[in-house]
């Protein structure tokens, strides 16, 4: 659905400046531009960045794949590695907890009036994606390449259809919220 | 309405829920998942392009990804826009240089807080890419697209934060 619209460019690049107007509002209403609610997340004495997630993810998850089941949206997932995703999932968590923003974050935080978020964290992430974009070739070649996983989705590794695994996503997720709640986390 | 925009913060469900059908909009109208670090790679190239006169054909990451500013480098642009705009409405936008938490265990040094912050920038963007994605990239769009790449990530993510989080904080 809107094939002509996705390929209008300057059109594109309006909707993606109105989404990211969306989504700074939201990341800020939810409090998770503040560097003390991450780094609570981290130190496991605030959960409000897992209460933002999940519950994006428990809606995004419910929205999008009622949408791909009418044929309206593509999916845009691929085939991750060991080499690759924790490899580069545990450079990143260490980022993480040094800098306490993530890259959405980070500019959310800047529009908030973060001093450090700018000059260290932003400078800090265009320095580290150029770092990886120089090593690209030996990194893709040696390490992306370690333990690459059979398949892309978690319905195809458990063998069951995409609409039960999304139902049982959601009742753990709730199952977590619902936790949380409990211990008033 | 207005009221409710102005609220210095809201239930972090509603935050969360709103970002939810964020994602369905750019699924939708953009075909794109909501991610931001591709669109830091994008500047890091321009800028780099700009400064040592490289072209696409210097570097293979670029060819793929070129330096160009694309939706998402808009996206990332509404972000700090988007954010502005929430905490002026409620008050709260304020210039600050060091965290509350961090000045509290580590001394209000600034450049102690930018050095830190600057080094964790850099393990971030590497990762980001490295991983191909980030917190919104995998943690949001990936996991709502059940991919087995961004759960793998995101557990990446929060054990090494978690742990480097405790490891810091004792210090």
């Amino acid at each position: 659905m809107f094939d002509k619209l996705h390929s209008q460019i300057s059109v594109q690049k309006f909707f993606g400046l109105l989404i990211g107007i969306g989504f700074g509002f939201c990341l800020q209403k939810g409090g998770v531009t503040l560097y003390d609610t991450i780094i609570g997340q981290l130190l496991l004495t605030d959960f409000t960045v897992v209460k933002v997630m999940v519950s994006a993810v428990i809606i995004g998850m419910i929205g999008i794949h009622l949408m791909k089941s009418m044929g309206w949206v593509q999916f845009h997932t691929f085939t991750g590695s060991i080499g690759s995703s924790l490899i580069g999932g545990l450079i990143f968590g260490l980022g993480f907890a040094l800098l306490g923003y993530c890259p959405g974050t980070v500019a959310g935080a800047i529009g908030q009036g973060q001093v450090d978020a700018l000059l260290g964290g932003a400078i800090g992430i265009i320095i580290g994606t150029g770092i990886f974009a120089h090593f690209y070739p030996i990194i893709n070649s040696k390490i992306h390449s370690i333990g690459i996983f059979p398949v892309e989705t978690i319905p195809e590794l458990i063998h069951l259809p995409r609409f039960i695994v999304t139902g049982l996503m959601v009742i753990v997720m709730i199952g977590i919220l619902w936790i949380l709640e409990i211990f008033r986390l | 309405m207005i009221e409710y925009l102005m609220e210095p913060q809201w239930s972090p469900y509603v935050a969360g829920a709103g970002i939810g059908i964020l994602l369905w909009l750019s699924f939708l109208f953009s075909n794109k998942p909501l991610g931001c670090s591709t669109a830091f790679s994008r500047i890091s190239g321009m800028i780099e392009f700009r400064l040592l006169k490289k072209t696409v054909d210097d570097k293979e990451y670029y060819r793929i990804f070129p330096p160009e500013t694309d939706w998402q480098v808009m996206m990332v642009m509404g972000i700090v826009i988007g954010a502005f705009l929430s905490s002026v409405l409620s008050g709260t936008f304020h210039i600050t240089l060091i965290p509350e938490t961090f000045s509290y265990a580590f001394g209000d040094n600034f450049l102690f807080r930018l050095i830190i912050a600057l080094i964790g920038g850099i393990f971030m963007g590497l990762g980001a890419r490295w991983s191909w994605g980030c917190t919104s990239g995998h943690g949001i769009s990936g996991l709502s697209q059940l991919s087995l790449a961004s759960l793998v990530a995101v557990l990446g993510f929060f054990i090494a934060g978690i742990s480097t989080a405790m490891i810091l904080y004792s210090l």
